[in-house]
């Protein structure tokens, strides 16, 4: 295997007065798409900025074979600045990295029109609905061309038909880059683990060690329409059963 | 139109309040000099108006000179102390003891330091120490308030202190310093007023003077006029600083 993009190996964080979370192993590929579940409080989000370099491990290690500024987050919530319109909120990170305003705008616009809001460059985040505010956060995330990109629940607030359509955007605009980020996302929600990830990371409720390993179906790019066909919904069965058993001997570990 | 059926009630309560006041003063045939009737009010207020007009200037003016002054204390401190947690646990004491002081006490010792041939200066420091601390208050509270998310972005893309700031805490504190100018507007007629109380003499010739003049007098008519007065330059100072967060607010288009 080459070089991963970023391991955690090992890895322990201590929470504030709740305990300490793992030790946490996790090796990401370059270019692949891991999807991490678990219930709430399974420290998905501390695993996610681990992988970032926003947090330190109090044991462990954490490597990161990622470009400064080539890592992108997306987090629950949109969280665009709302003095800025849609254009300014996604040059931010390339502004930050010193790149001159012309250029940064340029790119900005252009990573806009990526996700579909090629026409709303001057809009502010008030104007915006949930789903497009969180288009422009993906933009934002994009911008940089990140060598790493981390999802934090991004669609959880959306309605379905939204977050269909985004997750579908998203796996296009990975399978169209060059090269492929590798995206690590935290969800809840098995159809969209399967349509977008290679494999899913199971998180154990209390110490958020990754217990299993699930490997989805179909290499992808996925073929369009993936939706429909009935190898993807006898995939998301499969990949439920096994989720539903990996946190069934989990809660049974835990109990014993 | 509904704009001013609103009016009605409160307009309505007016007339009836002055109409039963200046029945009672009738009725009970007062002494005017304990009690004048509204319409004495109102011809002290247009016999006096030019005087009560050219003082209302001056308190206008020291009003706001002394936000100025504790705009940029206020300000500069809360900026320079939101760099460091240590200096705020330093500083944030000392700003309390200075707000529960009542300024009443402060002011003799404020008036001996600033000179007592400089009466307009202790009543410029007195109303200015009063103002601090919401604009410090307001100020700082806003710093801090980013969204931990956008902070974590900033990390994310390796910001300079300075970028920080500039880009989202200053922007992010601007509502609540907004909020603190509104009462600090109000608070700064106030310390004004005492300021003027204590140094007394007509060594400066605010409203406050005004009042006590006619105190002396047995003016109460023309009091109660000064104190009207009083009451609608509190109230025009808190539609200006209104007319300012609006601008602002619109301006950048904070959703609040």
């Amino acid at each position: 295997m080459a070089e991963p993009i970023a391991a955690l190996r090992g890895a322990t964080v201590d929470l504030a007065g709740r305990g300490a979370l793992g030790p946490l192993d996790l090796i990401v590929a370059r270019g692949e798409i891991v999807a991490l579940v678990g219930a709430s409080g399974a420290g998905k989000s501390t695993t996610l900025r681990l992988l970032a370099g926003l947090q330190s491990p109090s044991a462990g290690t954490v490597t990161r074979a990622v470009g400064p500024g080539r890592t992108g987050f997306v987090f629950q919530s949109p969280t665009l600045t709302p003095w800025a319109d849609a254009q300014a909120n996604v040059a931010l990170p390339l502004e930050l990295a010193g790149r001159p305003r012309a250029e940064a705008r340029e790119r900005a616009a252009a990573a806009l029109s990526a996700v579909g809001l090629g026409d709303r460059l001057d809009a502010r985040p008030s104007e915006l609905s949930g789903g497009m505010a969180m288009r422009v956060a993906l933009a934002r995330a994009l911008v940089t061309g990140p060598e790493l990109l981390l999802l934090d629940e991004p669609f959880a607030a959306l309605d379905s038909v939204t977050r269909r359509r985004l997750i579908e955007d998203l796996h296009a605009l990975w399978a169209a880059a060059d090269p492929r980020p590798a995206v690590v996302f935290v969800t809840h929600d098995v159809e969209e683990a399967v349509y977008l990830a290679q494999r899913i990371v199971v998180l154990e409720a209390a110490t958020g060690r990754p217990v299993a390993d699930l490997p989805t179906p179909c290499a992808p790019p996925r073929p369009a329409r993936w939706r429909a066909d009935p190898a993807y919904r006898q995939a998301v069965e499969t990949t439920a059963e096994a989720l539903e058993a990996a946190m069934t001997s989990q809660t049974a570990e835990t109990a014993a | 139109m509904r704009r001013s059926a609103e009016l009605i009630p409160p307009l309505l309560l007016g007339v009836v309040l002055l109409a039963a006041w200046e029945g009672a003063c009738r009725l009970l045939d007062l002494p005017p000099y304990f009690l004048p009737p509204p319409s004495a009010v109102a011809a002290a207020l247009i016999e006096a108006g030019p005087r009560l007009a050219a003082s209302a200037w001056i308190t206008f003016v020291m009003a706001v000179q002394a936000l100025i002054v504790a705009g940029l204390v206020g300000g500069g401190l809360a900026l320079m102390v939101s760099l460091h947690a240590s200096a705020e646990r330093a500083v944030r004491p000392l700003a309390v003891a200075l707000q529960v002081t009542p300024v009443v006490a402060v002011a003799p010792l404020v008036l001996i330091w600033a000179g007592l041939d400089h009466a307009d200066r202790a009543v410029v420091a007195l109303a200015a120490l009063v103002a601090f601390f919401p604009l410090f208050s307001g100020v700082l509270t806003g710093l801090k308030s980013a969204d931990p998310d956008l902070e974590r972005l900033f990390d994310l893309y390796g910001a300079t202190p300075l970028q920080r700031l500039w880009r989202l805490r200053l922007p992010s504190a601007l509502p609540f310093a907004l909020e603190g100018l509104r009462v600090a507007a109000g608070l700064a007629v106030i310390g004004a007023v005492v300021a003027e109380f204590v140094s007394g003499s007509g060594a400066t010739q605010g409203l406050a003077w005004r009042l006590l003049e006619a105190g002396n007098r047995l003016r109460t008519a023309e009091m109660l006029a000064g104190v009207l007065c009083l009451t609608l330059l509190g109230l025009a100072l808190n539609a200006a600083v209104g007319l300012v967060e609006r601008i602002v607010t619109v301006r950048i288009r904070v959703r609040r």
